[in-house]
């Protein structure tokens, strides 16, 4: 009896994770689908498992299915097929505007037939998810493969099939660790020139001494590093730059607070905020407005942020912040400008292609860089 | 007559012990004497004025109950589950970003940036409480019916509920504006507390009231000692199971609002990221069995405020916060093992030997 029942439990979960994973797989693809898949998975458990496991494991090609039906016109050869490989939207303010703005260029009107596929780290791994649909699009015979890789490593092998199969590679937004004959260009963000101009703009207000308080990223990730870089670099070189406190909040606005409101109970001097992303800085200035330090322009205490979220850019705008660094995620213009190139028969100046990016000050921004920059 | 005064004093020393409370109130007590040594700076407390002029307390000893609040108030849905389950709920940070995500599009109607409400705050609220209750049910039907292991049945819902919440709001983050809405995890302008505090404190009050007027701890306790002693005895097991999960699901919808209110707007991957294993943590430093059956709500609710107290004392002594979990874990498995009936049964055993070595002595 308790044989039976063990077996029969085991049953269940291994069906609950495979109905998890299903839903998974689904939802990274649209998110919309998910309330229904989760709503499903009860009624999964009934089916006998043999059931269940393939048809978890079709669920991927299904997605595909929309995707080749929507190449057909494709065949024709008037629209040019992309296939689009993204992280999940919902990761941040960036990633949805990056993906609404390619959603918005690879549009039939401009002459392109568009599939996306998205690999989310909150189910299972983004970036073989990723690597899988990259390799669904290489059979569908997409003519180009847009790629924003989860992960930097692991892709030799899908791009030299890319290649093999003449299916043109453009990287955007992340780069990976793969040779660049492998990939047509590259377009990315230069994480340690926006960390740069951030701290050239804060050397640049001439204070007497500079106590910072810095809160990292996500450690590890490439805007950390590029952002946290400058600064670093800057301390260590001025004797009046003082880092009151270097912390990670894991671009996480209610971590910012709990740090910030740290520093202020222990009674630490700080002029400087340093945020490397916009949730942070907002964390942190809502610990400020707690204990009543006055921040912004002309103020006591100097707040800088990244990204350029819209609502960061009001702040700006009203001179409760001093800077928001641009991290530029309209990348469809510069790939369609690479496409047009190729199509055309010449190959990209450069293979790998830097964004411009601003930083805005508050005292010299207007609604029109509000409207045209907030993401 | 001096014999029975000792051992009534043995007896309360051992009773002390004994209690449930004394372990989370041992590492509190631990946890403030070093605090004290090394800064008593960490026990001042100051008021003083916010930007909008309104009188606010602060230290980090309101920082500790203030960031503690949605941890307690999380701690006493955990224990309820843990209880009657014989299992723990992992999907709660991610029912938390459902909850928050609810507020938001109930109170923006959609617009990602409203100028003025949508909706009354409380509408938003009840919304929020049926959903994440809903979500519960789900929870607790799939662990009372199907017979899933509860961390196997919520794993479903952990890997899908920060998809969901982005959904909820068409991938958009939504900031409230309106100054009314950051009261709830703020301040009510004159009242220098942090209204989290009085959320959780009512949430406690609730709690109590509920478990000396009603059965629920009777009932808890009974289905998970043994589930079917207690269907012989007329209970229904799997309804009491449900009940645990739904009144978890209501205190994520409390903690959901603290956390969208603390910061006027959501983040869907990073809002109450791995606030589940704290509060299963919380439900272990008070010293309750996870394997369910009897369980002491004040003690869940200490060790909540145990584990808030560790992460703010090392947040000051500047330790880099992903080195953080790393502290936290080996507090945590000290205090635990200490916690755990196992080794107490065994100090129990040790301590009675050496009252006998010492009568015969």
């Amino acid at each position: 009896m308790k044989k039976k029942l063990a077996v029969l439990l085991t049953g269940a979960m291994v069906m609950a994770t495979l109905a998890g994973c299903g839903g998974g797989s689904e939802e990274a693809a649209a998110p919309a689908a998910e309330a229904p898949a989760a709503e499903e998975a009860p009624a999964a458990e009934e089916a006998p498992a043999a059931e269940e496991a393939p048809a978890a494991e079709e669920a991927p090609a299904a997605e595909e299915a929309p995707a080749a039906e929507a190449e057909a016109p494709a065949a024709d050869g008037e629209l040019i097929t992309v296939g689009i490989i993204n992280n999940d939207p919902s990761e941040s303010g960036y990633r949805t505007a990056n993906d609404a703005d390619l959603k918005a260029a690879f549009t039939e009107e401009n002459g392109y037939s568009a599939s996306f596929a998205y690999g989310n780290p909150a189910v299972g791994n983004a970036n073989e998810d990723q690597v899988k649909a990259a390799q669904q699009f290489i059979q569908d015979g997409v003519d180009y493969l847009l790629l924003s890789a989860a992960d930097t490593a692991g892709w030799d092998t899908v791009l030299q099939d890319a290649q093999d199969q003449g299916v043109q590679v453009i990287l955007f937004d992340r780069t990976i660790d793969a040779d660049d004959s492998l990939y047509a260009a590259s377009i990315v963000s230069d994480m340690d020139k926006e960390g740069q101009t951030a701290v050239d703009w804060l050397a640049n207000q001439n204070l007497e001494t500079y106590n910072i308080i810095h809160l990292q990223g996500q450690m590890g990730s490439a805007a950390q590093q590029g952002r946290t870089k400058a600064l670093d670099d800057k301390v260590a070189a001025e004797d009046n730059w003082n880092m009151v406190e270097q912390q990670t909040a894991s671009w996480n606005a209610e971590n910012a607070q709990q740090i910030v409101q740290s520093v202020i109970s222990s009674g630490k001097e700080f002029n400087v905020i340093y945020a490397e992303n916009d949730d942070m800085a907002k964390g942190a200035v809502a610990a400020l407005d707690a204990a009543n330090i006055s921040h912004g322009v002309g103020k006591d205490v100097i707040v800088m942020g990244f990204d350029c979220n819209k609502w960061a850019l009001e702040e700006l705008l009203a001179g409760n912040w001093n800077y928001d660094g641009q991290c530029n995620p309209f990348q469809s213009s510069y790939i369609d400008d690479v496409i047009k190139t190729l199509e055309s028969g010449g190959t990209p100046a450069e293979k790998v292609i830097i964004m411009d990016e601003k930083g805005f000050d508050a005292s010299t921004i207007t609604q029109e860089d509000v409207d045209n920059y907030g993401i | 007559m001096a014999n029975s005064e000792k051992t009534s004093n043995a007896g309360f020393l051992k009773n002390l012990v004994r209690n449930q409370c004394f372990i989370p109130i041992a590492a509190l007590l631990l946890l403030a004497v070093f605090n004290l040594i090394a800064d008593p700076a960490f026990f001042k407390i100051t008021l003083g004025y916010n930007s909008t002029g309104n009188p606010v307390l602060s230290g980090f000893i309101i920082d500790i109950i203030n960031n503690g609040s949605e941890l307690a108030i999380l701690a006493i849905g955990m224990t309820l589950v843990t209880a009657a389950s014989g299992g723990q709920d992992i999907s709660v940070g991610a029912a938390i970003a459902i909850a928050g995500s609810v507020i938001l599009r109930v109170l923006c109607g959609g617009n990602a940036r409203p100028e003025t409400l949508q909706a009354p705050i409380i509408v938003a609220f009840l919304v929020a409480c049926v959903v994440a209750m809903l979500f519960g049910a789900f929870n607790g039907i799939l662990v009372a019916y199907f017979k899933i292991q509860p961390m196997i049945a919520t794993l479903i819902l952990y890997t899908a509920g920060r998809s969901i919440a982005a959904w909820i709001n068409n991938n958009e983050l939504p900031v409230i504006s309106d100054p009314k809405f950051a009261y709830f995890g703020g301040f009510i302008p004159g009242i220098p507390i942090p209204t989290p505090c009085f959320i959780a404190v009512a949430c406690m009050i609730v709690i109590a009231i509920v478990l000396k007027v009603t059965n629920l701890r009777l009932y808890t306790q009974a289905v998970g000692i043994n589930q079917s002693s207690s269907k012989l005895n007329g209970l229904n097991p799997e309804m009491i199971k449900v009940m645990a999960f739904v009144i978890l699901g209501l205190c994520v919808a409390v903690a959901g609002l603290i956390k969208v209110s603390r910061v006027s707007s959501i983040n869907y991957s990073v809002i109450a990221k791995d606030i589940e294993m704290d509060a299963i943590l919380a439900v272990a430093l008070g010293g309750n069995a996870l394997s369910g059956g009897k369980f002491n709500m004040a003690a869940s609710i200490i060790g909540a405020f145990v584990i808030q107290c560790l992460t703010t004392t090392l947040y000051k002594f500047g330790v880099s916060s992903t080195a953080l979990p790393a502290y936290k874990a080996v507090v945590v498995i000290l205090l635990v093992i200490v916690s755990a009936p196992t080794v107490r049964e065994y100090f129990d055993t040790i301590m009675k030997k050496m009252k006998i070595s010492k009568e015969v002595a």
